[in-house]
Formats: C-alpha cells, sequence, structure tokens
C-alpha cells in the first residue's frame, strides 16, 4: 500500500489546441477529501478522467492507491468509484438493476452483489422506485443513484466530479453528511466543485485550478486568509459619487481591503460584524449611509478575482471536455 | 496525517482470471441490452413490423411481375430474401445501441470499472445475435403464413437459418464501429442507411439479379446480402448448395476478420 491514496505529478492533457491540463500536480493522503475547486472548463473533469482511467494523460504521472493510472489501470479500477458528470446510470434499467450491473462489472463477489444494492437503496432512499426504470427518476433521484453507483464495491477511493450540482440544499447536506461518513470510515474523496462553500465545509485540502493550472493550493482556512473570510458589499443604488466617496473614507479607517466597483462597496474582512458596525457608524457620520448592506462568504468568483486579477470564465476551454462538464 | 494503512477499507473486489472474467462480463453486458429491448419495445419495432410490411409488399404487390421469370412460386424465392434482409438492416440497432451508450456517458463509466475491455462489443453484439434469433423465427412463422414451403428439409431450413444469424452477427461488427465513430444514435441510424439500402436493393433478395442491367449485375450477383440469400435459398428450395454456402461462410468470416479489430479499436479510442 503506498504512503498516499493519489500522487499526480506534472499531468498534461491536451485536446487539439486546448490545453486541458498544463501540469498539474497534488498528493491526496488517505481519508481525506481533497476538493478540486474551479470554474468550467477549469481541467477539474478532465483530471477526474485521467485518474479513473478513462483518459490517458499526454505525459506526466499519475497513482491511485499506488497503482500507475496508465500502466496498472486494472488495479487503479478495481479500488475507486466514480460519480457525478464524468459517469451515467442506464436509463433503461431499474436502479436496483444499474446497482447490480455496476456490481457485477466491478468482480464483486456474486453473493455479496444483492444484499449490497439493497443496502444502498435504502441508504439513499431510493426503495420506493427501486424497480422502476431510471428514465422515470428525478434528477435528484438520478443523482442520488449515479453516487450509490459509485459505492457498490466499496472502493477505497471515491471520486465526486460536481457531485452536487443540480441537487436542492435538502439532498446536498445529506450528501455532504455521507461523504464525511465515508472519510470517517477511512475513504479518500477527491471532489471536483464549483462551488466554494462545498470545498470548504467538506474538503481537508483544495487546489484552486484555473485553465489546466493550480494556482493554489492550502486547507480551507490558508485559502480563505489570503482574502478575507466574509465579503461586506454596501450598495448604493444609483449614487455612485457617494459609493466612491464611502469606498475612499473606508479604504482610510479601516484595516480591511476596501474597492469600490460602480455604486457598490466591497470590504473584504476577517472580522465580519466588528467591521460592519465600524463600517456604518463611519458611514453614517458622513451622511453616506448606504442603501443595501449585504455580509456573505467569499464566493469561487471572489477566490478567483482575488488570485487571479480576472473573473472566473465560464465557457473558457469549455470544448475540451465532452458533454456539459 | 496519523491514518495508518490497517484503516485503509478494502474493495469488496474479487480478482477473476481474464477468460472468466471476460465471459461473465459479457454475459453481464448482454443481459442490460436485451432488458432495453424488452423494456423500449420501439428497438424491436423496426426490426420486425418493416420486415413483415415488406413480406407483404413483396409477396402480394410486386410478386406477380418478378414470378414470371422464376420456376418456383415467388413466394418461396421472396422469404430466404427477406430472411438476410431482416439482418441487415437489424444490424441498425447495434449501431444505435452503441451510439446510444456513448452519448449518454454510460461507456465512461464503463471505462472506469475493472471490466473486460471486450465485454462491451461482445455483450453489444451477443444481445443483437440473441434478438436476430428472435426476429427471424418470426420471419419464418410470418412466411409459413403467407405461403412459403420448403421443398428440402427441416434439418436444411435450420441450416439456412443459423447461415443468416452468422451473417447477421459478421455485419453486427461493422456496424459497432459505426455507432462507435457516430457517438449519436440519430446520425448512426442516418448513416447506416444508404450503406445497407444498395446492399439489400442491388442484390438478389427480392428479384433475380438477371432482370437488372448489366453493369449491376457484376455487383448484385457477387455482393454478401446476394451470396446469402442464394445459400438460403439452395438449402430451402433444393439444388447445388455448397458453391453459396462456403461462399458465404467466406463472406462472414472475412468480414469479422476484418472489422472486429476495427471495432475493437474504435472502443479503445472513444470517449
Amino acid at each position: 500500500m503506498a504512503d498516499v491514496a493519489m500522487r499526480v505529478e506534472n499531468l498534461v492533457k491536451r485536446f487539439g489546441p486546448v490545453v486541458a491540463l498544463d501540469g498539474v500536480s497534488f498528493e491526496v493522503p488517505y481519508a481525506t477529501v481533497f476538493g478540486l475547486l474551479g470554474p468550467n472548463g477549469a481541467g477539474k473533469t478532465t483530471a477526474v478522467r485521467v485518474l479513473t482511467t478513462i483518459i490517458a494523460p499526454d505525459s506526466g504521472h499519475a497513482e491511485v492507491t499506488g497503482h500507475d493510472v496508465v500502466h496498472d489501470a486494472d488495479a487503479v479500477r478495481l479500488s475507486i468509484g466514480l460519480a457525478g458528470q464524468s459517469a451515467a446510470v442506464d436509463e433503461n434499467l431499474t436502479g436496483r438493476e444499474n446497482l447490480r450491473l455496476i456490481g457485477r462489472l466491478s468482480q464483486m463477489p456474486s453473493q455479496r452483489i444483492a444484499p449490497r444494492a439493497d443496502e444502498l437503496l435504502e441508504r439513499f432512499e431510493l426503495v420506493g422506485a427501486a424497480d422502476r426504470p431510471v428514465r422515470t427518476y428525478s434528477g435528484g433521484m438520478r443523482r442520488r443513484l449515479d453516487v450509490a453507483a459509485s459505492l457498490v464495491h466499496r472502493p477505497p477511493v471515491l471520486f465526486l466530479d460536481e457531485p452536487t450540482t443540480g441537487l436542492d440544499l435538502k439532498s446536498r447536506g445529506e450528501l455532504w453528511n455521507m461523504i464525511r461518513e465515508l472519510v470517517n470510515t477511512g475513504t479518500t474523496v477527491l471532489l471536483t466543485t464549483q462551488y466554494l462553500e462545498e470545498a470548504d465545509r467538506l474538503a481537508n485540502q483544495i487546489a484552486v485550478i484555473d485553465r489546466g493550472k493550480v494556482i493554489a493550493e492550502g486547507t480551507p482556512g490558508q485559502l480563505k486568509s489570503r482574502l478575507g473570510a466574509t465579503i461586506i458589499e454596501f450598495g448604493y443604488g444609483d449614487a455612485r459619487q457617494q459609493a466612491r466617496r464611502a469606498s475612499e473614507l473606508l479604504a482610510q479607517r479601516l484595516p480591511g481591503h476596501a474597492e469600490s466597483d460602480g455604486s457598490t462597496v466591497r470590504i473584504t474582512s476577517d472580522d465580519g460584524s466588528r467591521v460592519v458596525v465600524d463600517a456604518l457608524r463611519s458611514l453614517d457620520t458622513e451622511g453616506l449611509a448606504p442603501v443595501t448592506i449585504a455580509v456573505r462568504e467569499p464566493s469561487l468568483d471572489d477566490v478567483f478575482l482575488a488570485l487571479t486579477g480576472h473573473r472566473a470564465e465560464q465557457d473558457d476551454g469549455n470544448t475540451a471536455q465532452r458533454g456539459s462538464s | 496525517m496519523t491514518t495508518t494503512t490497517a484503516a485503509i477499507p478494502l474493495p469488496l473486489v474479487q480478482r477473476r482470471r481474464p477468460v472468466i472474467r471476460a465471459f461473465r462480463d459479457a454475459v453481464a453486458v448482454s443481459g442490460r441490452n436485451l432488458i432495453a429491448y424488452r423494456r423500449v419495445p420501439q428497438l424491436l419495432v423496426f426490426s420486425t413490423i418493416q420486415p413483415v410490411i415488406f413480406v407483404l409488399l413483396f409477396r402480394y404487390v410486386f410478386g406477380g411481375v418478378v414470378s414470371t421469370s422464376l420456376t418456383v412460386p415467388y413466394v418461396d424465392y421472396l422469404m430466404p430474401g427477406v430472411f438476410v434482409q431482416t439482418v441487415v438492416f437489424g444490424a441498425i440497432g447495434t449501431a444505435v445501441g452503441l451510439a446510444t451508450d456513448v452519448k449518454s456517458g454510460l461507456l465512461e463509466r464503463f471505462r472506469s470499472l475493472p471490466m473486460a475491455r471486450s465485454a462491451v462489443l461482445a455483450g453489444r453484439t451477443f444481445a443483437d445475435l440473441t434478438r436476430n434469433v428472435f426476429v427471424v423465427i418470426l420471419m419464418v412463422a410470418v412466411g409459413f403464413a403467407v405461403g412459403f414451403r420448403v421443398h428440402t428439409s427441416f434439418g436444411l431450413l435450420l441450416a439456412g437459418m443459423l447461415l443468416v444469424l452468422l451473417f447477421g452477427y459478421s455485419l453486427a461488427w461493422i456496424f459497432a464501429t459505426l455507432g462507435l465513430a457516430t457517438g449519436d444514435p440519430e446520425t448512426a441510424q442516418a448513416a447506416a442507411f444508404p450503406v445497407m439500402a444498395p446492399l439489400v436493393f442491388a442484390s438478389s433478395a427480392f428479384i433475380p439479379v438477371s432482370t437488372m442491367p448489366g453493369w449491376l449485375q457484376a455487383f448484385a450477383a457477387h455482393q454478401p446480402v446476394s451470396v446469402t440469400a442464394n445459400a438460403v435459398r439452395a438449402l430451402v428450395i433444393g439444388g447445388p448448395t455448397t458453391s453459396y454456402v462456403l461462399q458465404t461462410l467466406a463472406w462472414c468470416f472475412g468480414i469479422l476478420l476484418v472489422s472486429a479489430p476495427i471495432a475493437v479499436r474504435r472502443y479503445r479510442k472513444t470517449v
């Protein structure tokens, strides 16, 4: 058994002129969650497809549980599960049939397949729909079945490619709890997401990826401290003049970082509530009370802006990946 | 990390010998494809209703014209051609099925599983062979209903059917490549038709080649659909069979030898 669950060194993958992975490296210790965070087309799905042996890299090297993804692909496949946008379930089979098929093709011992499928149907609240063809399922049910299918043979390493995209809040919370449970019992998870919040809640380590490159890596705490944990926005409606004056005032009086974007003043700070009180007091005494106030967690967009100086581009390089990645 | 290797869960899998694994996985994929045929009846309609209509059309509409140049009743000439035509059009199902799996992303998941690499193609072609068995038996029944008669023996009819099924199986491998290459069921279907139409109609399947213009006869007399139809005809009507049967076998194994490696290579590149 290798010392880490995944070791990725300098992976490069091109699709024609598009460089989907441009020298990606990282390591994932056992029984942790590694978050690969980035916008559409950043290369997240390509990384997952290389690590799950679906496609071969052009250069570089990747190991999962000590097995090379190119030269020892079968050994890798025996120890991984994959769910999310790079995987699908069969529309014409029932939920139960899908799980049993994946179990069989995952080389499970025959007598363990049926009970394991039942157990997963129970756990993902699909018992009522177990014997209906998947084409009758709702989006949420389909997603749950997809995740269940990735767990059938109890893989020690799990790849979840944007697993909560399109899920409602309740299902998202349930999936998060399930991921934590799995990690507590020793499973290693590689999670890709466009949501900073998701990576923050689940991941022990996060790599931010943009245009095929890892542009930042660290614990959620380290990443957030690089940009301030909270974002406070004061809106001034159409009063751009006022917004500009307010941002100048706050830049002088507050330790945090203040900037004006048209009619909105944005402050990033580690100490959200304190800053709100101080800022409002200053603004009010100068007759610059804002029209609207918003306090929020930084989004992926904010992280991007802070790290790269450009906004996350939604469609850049998207052609590099098949389907709706 | 304080995690020790002892805490790492082991997957619930067992390593199997490659041959055993290839067989088990092909059976699993094949079963999955047959469930789809049962659950989506439209998939079967194309391969059953359409040949039945052909039988009725040719037997009762065009039959009168053709029969003047024959020594046997036209229905006895027609049915062997229909059997062959059925499996030729049925091969579109192989292309459409694989294209659907490419498009849905199911093949992606399969590629991440420790299953035999051969299983997707083997499972697909076995399932379509099974479907052909069903459809050919149905067509024989339809043939008997409209007056088709075997002049030789039941055993030779069976041999003819096996020949038709073998021919259908070899074609499935050509259309497997088409399905993988197009990656879209509608495109696969549209691309398949121009290939099959000349094969089926510029052949001896429905009318004797001797009625065609000379330049076409050279192609029509030797292409695989004609050869197979002639072999089946010889088996059920009587007359010299050896040459036609050998030619058919040569076509079938020739097609398999060329198209199977191409399909396998295409599968490795797909997704």
